[in-house]
């Protein structure tokens, strides 16, 4: 997939919560296609610490506006940064990045923890473009944290688990009752004891599961070999080779 | 005129990429026309495939970064038999950077790249900060040096780049050495050897603890290399070291480098090449300067 580089306008900024926003971005022209799972390079300008760009999982793609947008969670320098931002200001972009979702399976369950529920908004959106209304699960420690809740809707059954309680299921994701459902394909995106926990239950039932991995990088197309997952395979770059992985590369992975 | 000499080695523009921030160099090929590049300097090749070293290997500093890459590669025989059928027929000279963890491996590696036709050149590493053995242990002792550069040239009689580590006392030594035993040109620098701590983890960034320090805070240090090892040997030298502008480019030419290589700047900016060369050319239109061979060493 022929990747660019372009300079986007933030036609939208919203503001979800003191910890998370998303920008819509505006492409200058056509906007090519993006495959839900994918990622951005976002430069960040006027900080002097920050000295690299930042993957940022695409959340959303509107084709007839040509925007794409981000769900950005306050982590650390370069995300404070972005934060600054505003309507009208312009954005660099390197993108689209890496291997995304499949998008396949009947009867899905996607499942999200905190800002990894970002690319799954697509993903579902993909779904139902397909005609498949997937299970959307989310959690997060506290309902807080789950920085949308509505926006998946229109395409997916969804359900919440919190450790608190604070919404819907009480306890980790892995302990919601949605997973007694038959799902023919598990989508996992979230912290990565999350993510373990998904992969090894659906290895050890044979559902095909996909996961999507996080890692600190410098090029995010395959360049310099910084940011590589330990998988079944050899090291291999998350920025190329990923960040979606199959589950059944990641058994050596998910038991650490 | 751009076009500028590295031995028998004719570049189009003093316009390099440097080892390991380029891939294979096709992981650019969709951002930019790879063939307007002087030349490029592809992934560093070990005598068999290594995975490198553990997640973490990256951590972003003031106006650089670290790495600890340690040299993950494919190999020799899996880069000549699947990559090079690839890349050697991309309009651009490309060289490969040759690591080893000793000699025997150098040699090897280095003899079966002198049988590919369209390799017109390589660069030996001896400057790895990231691998236990080997690498950067070659490049700060001159009699060390000199021995792998020597043994290296018996069976490699193409252009030969011996890539130099700013880890030492003198660097001039060693490039002298690298010079006496019969290397065609010297680049430098290889990455200053840094680390960093995260104070909440109360652990190293890195696995490997300490890394590479690469991207422009290190450019002064390169520039002032560049400079003092000009003024030493009589073979050209290649500067890099944070060179992110066609202005960074151009101090290291007038501190006497032949050609340049770009580094860690193509991961902000995946053009910046192109730029680099855009820029030198309007440099030289805008200060009547014909040819860029005049304003090397000018310091």
């Amino acid at each position: 997939m022929k990747k660019y580089i372009d300079n986007f306008i933030i036609a939208e900024k919203r503001v979800c919560s003191s910890q998370y926003f998303v920008l819509v971005l505006k492409h200058p022209s056509k906007l090519p296609q993006v495959l839900p799972g994918q990622f951005v390079e976002v430069e960040v300008k006027g900080n002097k610490d920050v000295y690299l760009r930042r993957p940022i999982s695409v959340h959303d793609v509107d084709v007839e506006n040509n925007t794409l947008s981000l769900l950005v969670q306050i982590v650390g320098k370069g995300t404070t940064t972005l934060s600054m931002l505003k309507e009208g200001d312009s954005l660099s972009l390197v993108y689209p990045l890496g291997k995304g979702f499949s998008v396949e399976g009947e009867n899905p369950l996607l499942v999200g923890g905190g800002c990894g529920l970002a690319p799954l908004l697509y993903a579902a959106r993909c779904y139902s473009q397909k005609g498949v209304r997937p299970d959307v699960l989310l959690g997060g420690r506290t309902a807080d944290l789950i920085p949308i809740k509505d926006e998946f809707k229109p395409f997916a059954n969804v359900f919440f688990a919190t450790e608190d309680g604070s919404l819907g299921e009480k306890g980790l994701v892995t302990q919601h009752p949605v997973f007694l459902s038959s799902h023919d394909r598990i989508v996992a995106c979230g912290p990565n004891p999350m993510m373990k926990a998904v992969a090894r239950y659906a290895n050890e039932k044979d559902i095909a599961c996909e996961v999507s991995l996080e890692n600190s990088m410098a090029c995010g197309i395959g360049a310099c070999l910084c940011c590589v997952a330990d998988t079944d395979k050899g090291h291999k770059c998350v920025c190329k080779e990923g960040p979606v992985f199959d589950a059944k590369d990641l058994t050596k992975w998910s038991q650490n | 005129m751009l076009e500028v000499n590295i031995h028998k080695l004719k570049l189009k523009n003093p316009v390099m990429t440097a080892s390991g921030t380029f891939g294979y160099g096709e992981e650019f090929a969709d951002f930019i026309d790879i063939d307007r590049l002087g030349g490029i300097i592809v992934k560093g090749t070990t005598g068999s495939h290594r995975e490198g070293n553990p997640y973490p290997r990256m951590a972003e500093t003031p106006s650089g970064m670290l790495n600890a890459v340690g040299l993950q590669n494919v190999g020799v025989d899996a880069f000549c038999e699947n990559i090079y059928p690839r890349i050697r027929n991309f309009g651009t000279n490309v060289i490969v950077n040759v690591s080893g963890s000793s000699i025997d491996e150098y040699c090897e590696t280095a003899e079966k790249m002198n049988a590919l036709d369209d390799i017109p050149a390589i660069e030996l590493n001896i400057s790895c900060p990231n691998v236990k053995k080997g690498g950067m242990g070659f490049g700060t002792s001159p009699e060390m040096a000199e021995q792998v550069v020597k043994a290296v040239r018996k069976v490699y009689d193409k252009t030969l780049i011996v890539k130099l580590t700013p880890n030492v006392t003198s660097i001039v030594d060693i490039a002298k050495a690298a010079e006496a035993a019969g290397a065609d040109s010297v680049s430098l620098i290889n990455t200053l050897l840094g680390m960093a701590v995260d104070v909440e983890r109360r652990k190293p960034v890195l696995s490997t603890i300490t890394g590479g320090l690469s991207g422009a805070a290190v450019k002064p240090v390169a520039v002032r290399m560049v400079w003092q090892v000009s003024k030493a040997v009589g073979i050209p030298v290649i500067g890099l070291g944070g060179i992110s502008s066609a202005e960074d480019a151009l101090e290291f030419i007038m501190a006497g480098a032949t050609a340049i290589q770009i580094g860690t700047a193509n991961f902000i900016d995946p053009q910046i090449t192109i730029k680099v060369i855009d820029g030198i050319a309007d440099y030289m239109n805008r200060h009547g300067i014909k040819d860029i061979n005049d304003i090397r060493g000018i310091i």
